[in-house]
């Protein structure tokens, strides 16, 4: 009996996800009386898990799972299960986690709950808290079968560190040609850019900025932050942004620990997405705006006058807080 | 090509959640039940197939009699016939083991579900259907092509997206990007009187595990007032001291 955790890495190293689901297994692993191993693909640095209270690391380096393959990966993590006979798995809630564990959890006929926001309620029955309704409640979810596999919310548990001495193996797991039947052909990514999924700090932008052209102090106000750039579902239908920024209950998640909203009203189905940050910022010439009700601080007025003003202090902020 | 729509039978967007039941069920009490935003992105790219291609598209829901509105407005929209499958969603793993029924026994060649359903948020039923049917599964889909039996596939990934290539039978789990917002279609009358006509096959649920309960439910804590600052000097410095994000 023991717990893994599935610690996601690029270019061999280990994001900040996998540090907090590292933190997460460790927890678990206490209060069940055991330990936690991680399985990570390529990383360079596994003893760095050491630090979060992972003692073993089985990591596979291959060359042919250089890029993520759902279908791969779920195998070698479905034999590191069986190597440890692991009873709980533990994922992110990164895009290719959500795509790897159910497929995982179909394999091991282990129940799958997602976004989870704190250890376990009790291990036996083991249940968790997690999200539903996209954010507008909490769910107490029990997990009936053998096996269990459990999502962290992102930035939920945060990192904790509890440092021992992290043994790390090579792990060959044995693939098959199957694995393979999908193929990546291209992948379009910004290099060096954070990403929404990553991010501690989002700066969004709505429909009040008028239009895609001035976007350009949103990304200035976002550089000084070191904070990814997101935007409202009309502003990404209208084209001035690309889909993948757009954010809410049918866009992409957000649960940073900042969340600026420039020119975005509030709707309902915006806010659900973006509630799970922990402090909430609006700027909008419209005290009315809903966006108000969910905020933490707010700031009435135009944006084209607040936003340059605001990247202006914060440069200086930085200056002087460096 | 034969298509299968996995639809699932959601809360409208702008409910109010309540639980019923001492916090153990959520309160339908006034609730509109619309079809779950991404699986309709993937029935209105369904039905590009369908026009453009000749491809034939059945729905399926599993869910009680009081989702058959819902399941109606997809033959509305246009799909050719419908199946519901007869027994209460309960979870994730549950609904999948149902639906993989339904996809052996139909022989379809691509199965589009949607990346999540908006109410449990659980983002498991078509991986889970695609891997206990051992076929090929893509997930957060932004577009599809289908050309004989390959198809390409945008997903999209933390940062940007990823082209792939792969072959039917294919299951995806869609989300916005498989069409365009203004290509959604709002059933019109002819549509409407048309889906009366259409079969809606209701069967029976197999024998299956469930791997999850739902113990109880809770809201978010409410929130406090929003502080209003008149600066942006004011703003750094509350966000720097006393919310500590910067
Ligand atoms: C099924 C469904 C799903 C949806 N999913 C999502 C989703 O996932 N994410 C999402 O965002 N939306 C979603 N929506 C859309 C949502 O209902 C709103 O239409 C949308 O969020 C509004 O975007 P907005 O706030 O940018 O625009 P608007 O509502 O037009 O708001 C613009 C705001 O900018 C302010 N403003 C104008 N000028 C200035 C200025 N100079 N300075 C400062 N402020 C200014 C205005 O006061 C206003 O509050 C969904 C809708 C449906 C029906
Ligand atoms: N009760 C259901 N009946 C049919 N399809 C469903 C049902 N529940 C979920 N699905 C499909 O699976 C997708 C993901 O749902 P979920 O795993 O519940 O988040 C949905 O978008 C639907 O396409």
């Amino acid at each position: 009996m023991s717990v893994l955790v599935y610690t996601e890495s690029e270019n061999g190293k280990f994001k900040k996800n996998a540090l907090e689901v590292a933190s997460y297994a460790s927890a678990v692993a206490k209060q069940m009386g055991t330990t936690a191993t991680a399985i990570s693909v390529n990383a360079i640095e596994g003893a760095q898990l050491g630090t979060y209270g992972i003692s073993k690391v089985l990591n596979v380096t291959n060359d042919k799972l250089k890029i993520f393959n759902a279908k791969a990966y779920a195998d070698a993590v479905v034999e590191a299960v069986e190597k440890e006979g692991a009873t709980v798995l533990i994922v992110s809630s990164s895009t290719d986690s959500k795509f790897l564990a159910p497929i995982v959890a179909a394999k091991l006929k282990a129940g799958y709950v997602p976004n989870v926001v704190a250890a376990p309620e009790g291990t036996s029955p083991f249940s968790v808290k997690r999200t539903a309704f996209s954010n507008k409640g909490f769910a107490h979810t029990e997990i009936l079968t053998d096996k269990k596999i459990i999502g962290v919310s992102s930035n939920s548990f945060g990192l904790h560190e509890n440092k021992v001495n992290a043994v790390v193996e090579d792990f060959n797991p044995s693939l098959k040609d199957a694995d393979f039947a999908i193929k990546s052909v291209e992948i379009d990514k910004v290099a060096g850019k954070v990403t929404i999924a990553d991010a501690d700090i989002v700066v969004s932008g709505g429909r009040g900025l008028k239009g895609p052209e001035n976007w350009g102090m949103i990304e200035e106000l976002a550089k000084v932050l070191g904070a990814a750039t997101a935007c409202s579902k009309p502003v990404s239908d209208m084209g001035w942004r690309p889909h993948g920024e757009h954010v809410g209950q049918t866009g992409k998640p957000v649960a940073s620990n900042l969340y600026i909203a420039i020119g975005i009203s509030g709707a309902i189905q915006h806010l659900a997405g973006v509630s799970a940050s922990k402090v909430k910022v609006v700027i909008n010439n419209d005290p009315e705006a809903p966006f108000f009700k969910a905020a933490d601080y707010g700031m009435v007025g135009d944006a084209f006058e607040i936003v340059p003003k605001l990247t202006e202090k914060l440069k200086e902020f930085k200056a002087q807080n460096a | 090509m034969k298509i299968l729509v996995c639809i699932s039978n959601v809360p409208d967007t702008t409910s109010k959640i309540n639980f019923t039941d001492g916090d153990t069920k959520f309160d339908t009490n006034g609730v509109q039940f619309v079809i779950n935003p991404n699986d309709e992105f993937g029935l209105t790219r369904a039905m590009w197939f369908k026009e453009k291609q000749g491809a034939t598209v059945h729905v399926v829901t599993v869910g009680g009699a009081s989702v058959e509105p819902t399941i109606r407005k997809a033959l509305a929209i246009g799909a050719d016939e419908a199946i519901r499958v007869n027994t209460e969603p309960t979870d994730g793993f549950f609904v999948a083991q149902q639906l993989a029924e339904v996809v052996k026994n139909g022989g379809y060649d691509l199965v589009i579900a949607g990346r999540e359903s908006i109410d449990y948020n659980g983002g498991m039923v078509p991986g889970i259907l695609a891997t206990l049917l051992d076929m090929n599964f893509v997930n957060t889909c932004i577009s599809i092509e289908v050309e004989g039996n390959k198809a390409t596939i945008m997903r999209e990934i933390d940062g940007g997206k990823e082209k792939l290539t792969t072959s039917l039978p294919l299951v995806i789990g869609g989300q916005k990007g498989l069409v365009e917002e203004s290509d959604l279609r709002i059933p019109n009358m002819r549509g409407i009187m048309m889906a009366r006509q259409k079969k809606l096959n209701v069967i029976e649920p197999v024998q299956a595990i469930n791997a999850t309960t739902d113990l109880k439910f809770d809201k978010p804590a409410p929130k406090g007032a929003v502080k209003l600052v008149e600066s942006v000097d004011d703003l750094i410095n509350l966000l720097h001291n006393e919310a500590k994000v910067i």
